[in-house]
């Protein structure tokens, strides 16, 4: 009798999760299937790196967007991982484990904030600092890169929190005893032991849109490319703040489009050509967010070996 | 006691919170000796011993009474620099435990803690204290490997090299065979005779052979109490205390 409710149970398991894994792979070769064509047609150096968007006179050249996508991610990277991962540095050494058991919740619960909020935010706040104190229309690069720096921050932070965490004690204890200060511990030892943690984790923060986010548990490398992940991926925010120009940037005061925000703004009226073009987008950011996985996995697979 | 002793433990108690981990010490360590402090799991051999080099005040909720001398100088002092005290006062801990980089960094990372940090001054340090630590033979054509890839009695010597190099005068000693097998054991504790040449070593063991064989004098610890301390031989063969006796003959708990 058990075993035969085993059995059902094992089989209905099996049926979800290929149904889960079948969706996944239908989805991949829809968008492969929609896109591919465009950049055929084209050629595929011409789509990438040609700097004409004008659906209207068929010219689909989305390196503008991809210019976009790297400079507001890049720049979420210069803000937000220094910033997460003293902040990470500050809760495991510096200060009493309580504080880090309060701090450390809180902080993942700003993970869950909208990001059309923090969009509103810079918008009202950040935009017109940066007018009218650095220039250009404040809608712009800088701005986008803030904001999403910003929003990564839980994710670092939290992870990292971990992959210090994780380091084991007896490193703390032989730096010190000799004859260390804790800071000379945290970047003599702690953090070699965590870096390719912390690097995963931000890596992955730059494509959001990753569904494998276990992969990157531990370890700061790991807290690095969940960040990329995120950060790439990212769309509400950055269509609010950075400006939205097709054209290619200059500066980061510039206002700009990313690949993501392009898809999201003209999805509703494209036809035709333009549709596959906006699939073709779908590709690239799918083949980006692959390579981020990967690099992610990578560096894992490097720390535990060593361990 | 005498007036040379290198370490004089004075009155000392310490709490952890409402929990008294060490009850009044009173001991004597003698320059270039081996001391070994011996006593059932949780009789605060470990707590003494970790009072010498302060790493107890790591633990949140610690209290310490009375006097630690070091060369006379209470290390517990207002205003004594704990970081110098711990270059003093080196430790080899329970489990080898060296950091996750080459074995010439570990070996130099008390040097780059100091600020030492050029080649040539740091080239002879380093392979005077692995020679001291009899490793260099082993490891001198792999100096840039990771530490963790080395076996684990020679990860042990390497953190024996590693306080070598920044010429400390005594050497605490954490139960540091417990995680080796029998031969590196003995490699061990051979290099600990040759070491006690130049250096003032203070051991935790559970192992009453290891205390019998290499140490000059033996403290016997039982529940934060120091019961009976003196002469190794003298106290293996006739302890004084009922306690001691029975620890020794094995009729403990």
């Amino acid at each position: 009798m058990k075993a035969r409710g085993e059995k059902i149970a094992q089989r209905i398991l099996l049926v979800i999760a290929l149904s889960a894994i079948s969706s996944l792979i239908l989805i991949a070769l829809f968008i492969f299937k929609e896109g591919t064509p465009v950049m055929l047609r084209m050629g595929l150096r011409k789509f990438l790196f040609s700097r004409e968007w004008d659906p209207q006179a068929g010219l689909f050249g989305i390196y503008p967007m991809i210019a976009a996508s790297l400079w507001v991610t890049l720049g979420a990277m210069l803000i937000g991982a220094p910033l997460g991962i003293a902040g990470a540095i500050f809760l495991n050494e510096f200060v009493p484990k309580t504080v880090l058991r309060i701090v450390k919740p809180a902080i993942e619960l700003l993970a869950g904030i909208p990001s059309v909020v923090y969009g509103f935010i810079g918008v009202m706040v950040l935009a017109p600092l940066i007018r009218d104190h650095l220039g250009g229309p404040g809608l712009s690069i800088l701005a986008a890169a803030i904001i999403l720096g910003v929003m990564i921050l839980p994710t670092v932070i939290s992870i990292s929190t971990d992959a210090i965490g994780a380091v084991p004690n007896s490193y703390r204890e032989g730096a010190l005893a000799l004859g260390a200060t804790r800071w000379q511990a945290v970047h003599m030892v702690i953090l070699k032991a965590a870096r390719s943690g912390i690097m995963a984790s931000i890596i992955l923060a730059m494509g959001r849109a990753i569904g494998d986010l276990k992969a990157a548990r531990s370890g700061i490398m790991a807290s690095i490319i969940l960040a990329m992940g995120r950060a790439i991926g990212e769309t509400m925010a950055v269509i609010m703040v950075a400006g939205n120009t097709v054209k290619l940037p200059h500066s980061v005061l510039d206002s700009a489009r990313t690949l993501t925000a392009t898809i999201a703004f003209e999805m509703a009226s494209a036809t035709g050509r333009h549709r596959e073009a906006l699939f073709a987008i779908g590709v690239v950011l799918f083949v980006i967010i692959m390579i981020l996985n990967t690099c992610a996995t990578v560096s894992l697979r490097g720390r535990t070996t060593r361990s | 006691m005498s007036l040379d002793a290198k370490i004089r433990f004075e009155l000392v108690s310490l709490f952890y919170g409402a929990f008294e981990a060490l009850k009044q010490v009173n001991m004597t360590m003698a320059e270039r000796q081996i001391t070994a402090l011996i006593g059932p799991s949780g009789c605060g051999k470990s707590t003494l011993l970790r009072t010498l080099n302060r790493m107890n005040d790591l633990i949140p909720g610690v209290r310490i009474t009375g006097l630690v001398r070091v060369d006379g100088r209470n290390i517990y002092a207002p205003g004594t620099d704990v970081t110098t005290l711990r270059k003093r006062i080196g430790m080899v801990f329970q489990r080898p435990n060296p950091f996750p980089l080459s074995v010439r960094d570990n070996v130099s990372f008390g040097l780059r803690v100091a600020g030492l940090t050029s080649r040539a001054d740091v080239e002879p340090i380093l392979e005077r204290s692995l020679r001291a630590a009899w490793l260099w033979d082993q490891v001198k054509d792999r100096l840039d490997q990771s530490a963790l890839d080395l076996p684990l009695d020679q990860q042990q010597r390497l953190c024996i090299a590693r306080l070598l190099a920044v010429e400390p005068d005594i050497i605490l000693m954490d139960e540091p065979c417990s995680a080796l097998d029998p031969i590196a054991t003995g490699k061990v504790e051979d290099l600990m005779l040759e070491l006690k040449k130049q250096y003032t070593i203070v051991i935790v063991t559970h192992n009453m052979q290891q205390a019998a064989r290499i140490s000059d004098v033996t403290g016997y610890m039982l529940l934060g109490d120091m019961i009976e301390s003196g002469a190794t031989a003298a106290l293996f063969t006739n302890p004084q205390d009922r306690r001691t006796q029975d620890y020794l003959s094995g009729r403990y708990g």
